[in-house]
């Protein structure tokens, strides 16, 4: 199959599809509802579940309750619809869940606005629900990098049984690309007889399942965290994804960014250097697991002077930023959080402000 | 000799953690014996609510989930629309299902989902320790209404056989109680029934209970049945509030 032109929401929505996920949930928000209008389509064409909830409180129940009887599941939302979700999102996370979860992010706090943003980097990378438990959060820069992780996002979260989250923005869902959705991406949902509510005849098996978060006991409760700590420093060993650009070069600031951002930077990139004046990027794929030991290195590079963290919010990823440079050079943020991406011209004389 | 009367294959061993009185016991064992009758013990999910009954799994033989505070309607609408060969009920009290759950309860009665809700009425919030419900009745003395339900600030207790058999959608409503022998005879009649519909592919089904709490009432075994007899059941009426298709039932 080649490239076809495609809304990044519907192509999101086919992505889940193809990658072998035929249940969804879902509560209407902008700027993603095209997704739900789009596989209130195309699920009963695949023989899929699709639902209309009541709220996005309800949504992620409803994922919990699918995920926990075994079944392949997602949902999107947006920024004020993943808040809600979050209730249920601490109670997948330690209930051992995969679901997939894809927030086409909108400007905060409230109700915000509509347009372009990444200020939920905080509530996707650092909690958001209660308690301790993280989230593999994955952020496209395109439409079609946004298809491949969402296909990748399914078996990903089987592996760990873990939720997964695509961080995307409202450009990602609103533009229109060339996609493709390649067919080696698509996996078979794992067997989940194990833990998974599927009825024991289906398991044929006299044991009961159960899915459960509450630990009354002390100690129990401590190993539970202790077994979830291991996953995501598994996550941390495993699943780091970046891609660098321009870091062959001998580079005077170092640019961190992901996402729509990310694709101003480039620009940024290859006009400064066609002025004589080198700058590079590491484009985080992954906000968890963070590409730390990446940043640092390219961070202490002999030539680079400053590392700056562009982003669509008031520096929330330039925290991981610094943590991942350890003080060894001085970082800065700039970014926007109303809507407005940032001009290359506006970051050309960012950059050079930081560097002089 | 032969055994006549013995334990539902649907029940553990597990000893109960509930207070003595307490119908939470007599609701299980219905609730067991029903799945064993009916032999879909294999295909059975159970939904614990939080509340006295968040351990409910302990004491069946069946695979089980436990829920979110008033969240276990949309958890088995999830469970029911991507598996509905399962057979999936929620179990819950006044305080998860008609207060925190209300919205979850309402909407999913109204889309007709199939499965069932055994609902546990008792006035209170047992697990937290007795604070005012949804459902306490007025001037009832609770850890959160020392002077008593004052209606005027709170309204009138909740009704929530009545409010969900309003809808066009739900299949079977009923409220029964298992305050003594005859009645527990007919609340088991109603929850086999309920059961039986969801096997028939009808939609949702709520069967309430009216029942007791002796510990946070303050009041011993005896003396709750005697108080919900003579204060719950005035209120709160038992009857089938709605049966499928409207046709009237023996």
């Amino acid at each position: 199959m080649g490239k076809i032109l495609m809304k990044g929401n519907e192509a999101i929505g086919e992505a889940a599809i193809r990658a072998g996920c035929l249940n969804y949930f879902a509560y209407p928000i902008t700027p993603q509802s095209e997704v739900a209008e789009y596989l209130s389509r195309r699920m009963p064409e695949v023989g899929g579940v699709f639902l209309q909830a009541e709220s996005e409180i309800a949504v992620g129940n409803m994922l919990f309750g699918a995920a926990g009887c075994g079944a392949r599941v997602f949902t999107t939302s947006s920024s004020p619809g993943i808040s809600l979700m979050s209730e249920a999102i601490s109670y997948i996370s330690s209930a051992q869940l995969p679901v997939v979860f894809v927030n086409i992010v909108r400007g905060g706090p409230g109700l915000g606005g509509i347009l372009p943003s990444q200020a939920d980097y905080f509530q996707a990378t650092k909690g958001g629900g209660h308690g301790d438990y993280r989230l593999l959060v994955m952020a496209p820069a395109s439409i079609q990098e946004a298809v491949e992780m969402v296909m990748t996002a399914f078996p990903l979260a089987e592996k760990y049984r873990n939720p997964v989250m695509i961080l995307g923005d409202g450009l990602i869902g609103q533009m229109m690309e060339p996609v493709e959705f390649p067919e080696h991406l698509r996996t078979e949902p794992s067997n989940k007889d194990d833990w998974a509510t599927n009825g024991m005849d289906t398991r044929k098996s006299s044991k009961p399942n159960l899915v459960k978060t509450l630990f009354l006991n002390a100690e129990k409760l401590e190993e539970h965290n202790v077994i979830l700590k291991a996953k995501y420093d598994r996550m941390k060993r495993e699943e780091v994804r970046y891609e660098p650009y321009n870091t062959d070069t001998d580079y005077q600031a170092l640019i961190v960014s992901f996402g729509t951002m990310s694709r101003v930077c480039r620009t940024v990139i290859d006009d400064l250097k066609a002025e004589g004046f080198e700058t590079a990027m590491i484009r985080p794929q992954t906000l968890f697991p963070f590409p730390e030991e990446p940043i640092k290195q390219a961070a202490l590079k002999e030539s680079c002077k400053v590392i700056i963290s562009i982003e669509l919010n008031m520096g929330q990823m330039v925290e991981d930023v610094e943590r991942s440079v350890q003080g060894g050079r001085p970082v800065h943020w700039y970014g926007k959080a109303g809507g407005d991406v940032p001009t290359p011209e506006e970051i050309i004389d960012v950059i050079k402000s930081f560097v002089s | 000799m032969a055994k006549t009367f013995k334990k539902p294959e649907a029940l553990s061993d597990q000893p109960p953690h509930y207070c003595p009185g307490c119908t939470h016991g007599v609701i299980h064992r219905l609730v067991a014996e029903v799945i064993d009758e009916l032999g879909i013990r294999g295909r059975t999910v159970g939904i614990a609510p939080v509340g006295c009954a968040v351990l409910a799994y302990n004491y069946f033989t069946f695979d089980f989930q436990e829920a979110a505070h008033g969240r276990a309607p949309a958890m088995a609408t999830g469970i029911k629309r991507v598996r509905p060969d399962l057979i999936v009920f929620t179990y819950q009290g006044d305080g998860d299902l008609a207060s925190i759950g209300m919205g979850e309860i309402i909407h999913a009665a109204n889309r007709g989902e199939k499965f069932t809700t055994i609902f546990v009425n008792n006035t209170v919030y047992g697990m937290t320790g007795g604070q005012m419900a949804p459902t306490t009745l007025q001037g009832q003395r609770t850890t959160t209404s020392p002077a008593g339900r004052n209606v005027e600030e709170v309204g009138m207790p909740v009704k929530m056989a009545e409010l969900i058999s309003a809808l066009e959608t739900p299949a079977y409503v009923t409220r029964q109680t298992v305050l003594k022998p005859k009645y527990i005879v007919r609340a088991k009649k109603a929850i086999k029934k309920a059961f039986q519909y969801q096997i028939d592919g009808r939609c949702f089904s709520l069967v309430e209970l009216v029942s007791t709490c002796p510990t946070n009432w303050g009041l011993t075994p005896v003396e709750s049945v005697k108080w919900a007899e003579e204060n719950m059941l005035p209120y709160f009426k038992l009857g089938e509030y709605k049966t499928p298709d409207d046709v009237e039932e023996d």
